[in-house]
């Protein structure tokens, strides 16, 4: 190795790693037959047991995604999809209703534990306090293709009266809610992948917080897609009535596969007067080789609404995987005095194509934003911050910040900002300012005369570009995310 | 019919017949290149009028372009007195279209400037193919200006005036220059466009400039159209190995206006800065948008793009630096700032950094929002009328801009159009 | 001079001056002391007229004028001073050309005659030497990239030069040090006379040391609750405001 700083190389030799969630589960899969069509609706619906009025829901979603057309972006390039040729259910066989945690299939268990999400409630069931230094309790909805297995703490958190289930618990448990707000925040028809969604989500968490209360312990759903050739379609739906809080988080992994498969997800908040949502993420969904082969096509829908007065919402995403990003995790400000917040890091490698920004939409008076954005481009790969600031005419007294900054590491990646500022009120106050740097030589050299190694040096000083967000993240959640950073860019530099 | 135009709402498509209907009418009596007209009218006829659905149109709706049907201008040599008192009095040789057609008879032919009129002057930079409007300007239009300064040569000033006088609410009229400018290496010039009128048309230049190494260009704009008029220009510029285009654009005029800048950085160490400021009330529409693209490294582009917006007035910006994956040591800087003065009135602002090279220094902000009731109170407070406050404050807002132009004449012209607009606008 | 009766006013709906009583006579000097968040700043902007600070009741008389029905610049223009205690920054107005407007403004409610650039330019100079500041200051833009104390400098040199019949000083004295703020005592000294009048609010006696005050008013929860001679400030200064606070409460 020279001894110039080389932070390319260095790159390089980072993503020659393997990804490590890249093993799959053999296990036995109930699959529906390949293709999109209302029958298959049906069978979903019908498996799910659900009533008659979201088999309904379903399909107008369904009859509205036909008339639509799918999205081109300018920096996201993908094969054609062919909708016709995928799975839209696949469940793991259950063996007689795994309504406790000891029926959940072993393998599964196993499964879980090895991705470093142990399904188990040990310290709080025994009794005892977490150990110092261990980290408290968190309790995890995990969803395995098309269905939740398992859903730990739900006792505990019942008691507090929040309720946390899977979505199709939800359905039959707690009709009125759902109907209530399924949809609410993104209708049906909002866009093609939420269209899709609709129509044929099958799994994903639910929440709802009473008012008043301070949910006890940090929610968390894991999601894992196995079997091949399926979609994953799930759809979370987070409530958090007055004054109350919630910080829920969300991982996501795939096995490594060479074909692409896609996760069309929709997630919605509802927070309500002086309510507070925080929602993060950690998506390393596999990203495909080095070559571009394989890896996730990950096309989601997130949008919070922020409804009440005083309420807030905020978004923290670390995303390193998937071979294609596209998600605007948003915030519809309607309520007075609410506030949005999108803290990002986002970093692609290879051939990986990340378009990724946020949409505040500032309705009520005195609303605030503010969007960190960190984008991390190496090898090959293509990352656009795309966000939207709008400020509608009643908005007076808004308030937006945005920085947006990119890291380039080498010279064949390419690194993309693109707001959109609309102002409609003059009293409002929109301020924007992007960089886009590379990691000098200089910072290198100066850690390398300190006695790091060059690839210590470079995640030090990613890991110092993305100190503002990773800090918004939940602790035993930043620890995982700076671990995640350094993987995902072992062997670009070198 | 091609796709794009087939998807387009039923106006758009109309308004881009009449434009076709009317070069079939005329193509055998139009002078110039018929090779290059031909491909700027298969473009056009491909492509269309842009709709909002094109991204590079998205805050910018045609509708009352395509809704209104032009006719030719008349060649009626019409007296232009009134008009011509408007031009600023710069003391330089300058070429004086109307209507889209050059009059000899109230030009002041340069010197130090060779320059051919009588028909388009076609340049290669333009991109029809891509470009709606340069498609309709390459297929319709009559005259322009080649401008030519030799290797090593400062041309001085020269002024380039486009006076809409022709046009009636009963009878639109629209006129498409075509205009050249070719710097050879080292040479020198200052480009004063004003571009003035009364009455109803469409103005829709396009101007193609050719920078050789080392050239330098400083390009000032005054854009005061007629409020009734539709002011569409797109820029061309290419910037060779040292060479240096510093252009500022004043636009206070037109219903609907929109200056387009396409400037490239072809080699090494070229510089261009592209600043611009829209004052703009009532119900006008104006949009800047430009594409700074860095070819060659060590490059050097800056960009600070101004609106202060009235009444009802939409203020749009659009400003994407693209770097190229060879231009290395790239030094882009990129500033919107949008004062609204009214409750009305609204802004829109996209700038986009679009980077493909690692050892690059970019860097864009943008900010919105109101004159600062502290500052306004400060100086209230100090005994200076509100109206006056508020001058003083939007003067200071684009003074920043302003200040840069080393081309003192020309800064004053554009100082006394701010005056103007401030003046009209407070009354 | 200056006349308040029963004045109440409110900052976001709430009400912070509870009815404040108050006679500046011409060519007095009053002090208004009181501890932070007694309405002592609320009081210099409800005088000059800033948005935001509702007049709920009560009236003021300045000059036989009704103060409360002008605008700001006509407060000026009536002779009516803030020295401003976080001068805002201007950036892109210069110093001199925005002394010059406001003092022609001035000049001209006061039925005198306009300054050209060279008049205005002599005086502004010749000021800015007496209060040694550099002659520079006029040529940068106002505030911008100032000092806090070269701030404050500069609200003197502006009262210096529009010479106004009262000025009100809005803790000026904070975060200056013994030169500045000698600096700004003996700009206010100067402006002394038989027609001109002050109101210095201030929460230290030291600034009174050097501009002696004819009287001394102890402002706590939007209320005068004492009003004494200058021997009010060191006897505050002595025993703090807890004493006359709770008198109030």
């Amino acid at each position: 190795m020279s001894h110039a700083a080389d932070p390319a190389g260095t790159v390089e030799a980072v993503t020659r790693t393997p990804y490590k969630w890249g093993f799959a589960t053999e296990i036995e899969t109930e699959l529906a037959p390949k293709g999109l069509n209302p029958d298959i609706i049906r069978l979903i619906s019908a498996r799910k047991e659900e009533p008659a009025w979201l088999l309904d829901w379903r399909l107008a979603a369904f009859t509205a995604w036909q008339a639509m057309a799918e999205p081109h972006w300018a920096h996201v390039h993908h094969p054609p999809i062919d909708y016709q040729d995928l799975h839209y259910y696949a469940a793991p066989k259950r063996r007689a209703g795994p309504a406790r945690l000891e029926d959940v299939d072993p393998e599964l268990l196993a499964t879980y534990e090895k991705l470093g999400i142990p399904l188990r409630e040990r310290a709080i069931l025994a009794g005892v306090e977490p150990a110092a230094g261990e980290a408290a309790p968190v309790a995890v909805d995990a969803v395995f293709d098309s269905v939740s297995v398992a859903t730990t703490f739900r006792a505990t958190l019942a008691k507090a009266g929040v309720i946390f289930c899977p979505i199709s618990d939800a359905v039959r448990e707690h009709p009125d809610l759902v109907r209530k707000y399924l949809g609410s925040v993104v209708p049906q028809g909002d866009n093609f992948y939420a269209a899709l969604n609709s129509a044929v989500f099958t799994d994903g968490s639910f929440v709802y917080v009473p008012p008043g209360v301070r949910c006890p312990m940090e929610l968390s759903t894991y999601f894992r897609i196995n079997a091949r050739n399926t979609g994953q379609f799930e759809r979370t739906l987070i409530i958090a009535d007055a004054g109350s809080h919630v910080s829920y988080l969300e991982g996501c992994t795939a096995p490594q596969r060479d074909e692409n498969q896609l996760h069309a997800a929709v997630v919605e908040l509802v927070a309500l007067d002086d309510a507070q949502i925080k929602y993060s993420t950690v998506q390393n969904w596999y990203p495909g080789d080095a070559e571009g082969r394989g890896g996730i096509y990950n096309f989601v829908t997130k949008r919070g609404a922020c409804r009440g007065a005083r309420s807030r919402i905020s978004w923290t995403q670390v995303e390193t995987g998937s071979a294609i990003t596209w998600k605007y995790p948003s915030c519809i400000l309607a309520g007075d005095d609410s506030v949005g917040e999108f803290y990002s890091v986002a970093v692609t490698t290879n051939r990986q194509q990340a378009d990724t920004g946020t949409k505040m939409i500032h309705i009520g008076r005195n609303t605030r934003s503010t969007i960190v954005s960190k984008g991390i481009s190496a090898g090959r790969s293509d990352n656009t911050y795309r966000g939207l600031v709008r400020i509608m005419p009643k908005a007076a007294g808004a308030r937006n910040h945005t920085q947006c900054d990119s890291l380039l590491i080498g010279d064949r990646c390419g690194a993309h900002t693109v707001p959109y500022i609309e102002s409609r009120n003059p009293t409002a106050k929109v301020e924007h300012e992007a960089t886009t740097s590379k990691i000098a030589d200089d910072q290198l050299f100066y850690c390398r005369q300190r006695g790091l190694s060059e690839e210590d040096a470079v995640n030090l000083i990613v890991n110092g570009f993305c100190k503002e967000v990773l800090k918004e993240l939940p602790m035993e959640f930043a620890v995982e995310a700076q671990k995640l950073l350094a993987v995902s860019l072992e062997g670009s530099v070198g | 019919m091609n796709t794009i135009v087939a998807l387009q709402p039923a106006w758009l498509r109309e308004g881009a017949a009449s434009f076709l209907a009317r070069y079939e009418g005329l193509r055998a009596r139009l002078p110039g290149d018929t090779a290059v007209r031909e491909a700027g009218a298969a473009a056009f006829r491909a492509r269309g009028l842009p709709g909002v659905r094109d991204e590079a149109w998205h805050y910018t709706s045609l509708r009352p372009l395509a809704e209104t049907r032009f006719a030719e201008p008349l060649t009626a040599i019409a007296a232009c007195d009134r008009l011509m008192a408007r031009l600023p009095a710069i003391d330089a040789p300058r070429l004086v279209f109307v209507d889209g057609r050059y009059r000899d008879d109230l030009s002041v032919v340069p010197g130090a400037v060779a320059v051919r009129v009588g028909g388009p002057a076609y340049g290669s930079l333009a991109q029809p193919e891509r470009d709606n409007m340069v498609a309709l300007n390459t297929m319709l239009t009559g005259d322009g200006a080649a401008i030519e300064v030799a290797a090593g040569a400062d041309g001085g000033t020269l002024l380039l005036v486009s006076l809409g006088s022709g046009g009636t609410a009963e009878r639109p009229i629209a006129f498409h220059p075509r205009h050249a400018l070719h710097l050879g290496r080292a040479a020198r010039l200052a480009l004063i466009e004003v571009a003035i009128g009364e009455g109803v048309y469409l103005h829709n230049p396009v101007l193609e400039a050719t920078l050789e190494e080392g050239a330098v260009l400083t390009h000032l704009r005054l854009q005061d159209e007629s409020r009734a008029a539709f002011h569409l220009a797109t820029l061309y510029a290419d910037i060779a190995a040292g060479a240096s285009y510093d252009g500022f654009t004043l636009a206070v005029g037109a219903r609907l206006g929109r200056l387009e800048v396409h400037a490239r950085l072809a080699g090494r160490g070229a510089a261009a800065h592209v600043n611009a400021a829209q004052l703009l009330g009532g119900r006008q529409h104006g949009d800047v948008t430009s594409v700074i693209t860095h070819d060659a490294p060590a490059c050097i582009s800056r960009q600070t793009v101004k609106n202060v917006l009235s009444g009802h007035a939409r203020g749009v910006f659009q400003g994407r630096i693209a770097v190229a994956r060879d231009a290395q040591k790239t030094d882009g800087y990129q500033m919107n700032q949008a004062l609204l003065l009214s409750p009305d009135a609204e802004v829109d602002s996209k700038p986009e950094l679009q980077i493909h090279a690692d050892d690059v220094k970019c860097s864009h902000g943008a900010t919105v929002g109101e004159l600062d009731a502290e500052q306004l109170f400060y100086l209230r407070s100090r005994g200076i009328a509100a109206t006056d406050a508020r001058a003083m404050l939007v003067r200071a807002f684009l003074g920043g801009a302003l200040e840069p132009i080393a081309h003192e004449a020309g800064r004053r012209a554009l100082e006394a159009a701010i005056d103007q607009w401030w003046e009209s606008e407070a009354a | 001079m200056l006349e308040i009766r029963g004045l109440t006013a409110t900052v976001d709906g709430r009400e912070i001056l509870h009815g404040i009583d108050l006679d500046v006579p011409a060519g007095e000097v009053h002090a208004i002391m009181g501890p932070n968040g007694s309405g002592k700043s609320t009081l210099a902007h409800v005088l000059a007229g800033r948005d935001g600070y509702e007049v709920t009741g009560g009236r003021v008389g300045f000059g036989g004028r009704d103060l409360l029905a002008l605008a700001p610049e006509e407060r000026a223009a009536a002779g009516l001073f803030l020295a401003f205690q976080y001068p805002v920054e201007l950036p892109g107005v210069g110093n001199a050309n925005f002394l010059r407007t406001a003092l022609n403004a001035v000049r001209r409610a006061r039925g005198e005659s306009e300054l050209d650039a060279v008049q205005f330019l002599k005086l502004a100079r010749a000021e800015a030497k007496r209060l040694s500041m550099p002659e520079d200051m006029l040529k940068r833009n106002v505030n911008v990239g100032f000092s806090g104390g070269e701030k404050k400098r500069n609200e003197v040199l502006q009262m210096a030069i529009l010479r106004p019949r009262l000025a009100i000083l809005d803790e000026t004295d904070s975060g200056l040090d013994i030169d500045a703020l000698r600096i700004v005592a003996d700009g206010v000294n100067a402006l002394r006379g038989p027609q001109t009048s002050a109101l210095v609010i201030t929460h230290y006696q030291r600034l009174l040391d050097h501009i002696v005050p004819d009287r001394v008013h102890v402002l706590a929860h939007g209320r005068i609750v004492r009003s004494g001679g200058a021997e009010l400030a060191r006897q505050l200064e002595l025993e703090g405001y807890a004493g006359m606070a709770a008198d109030a409460a």
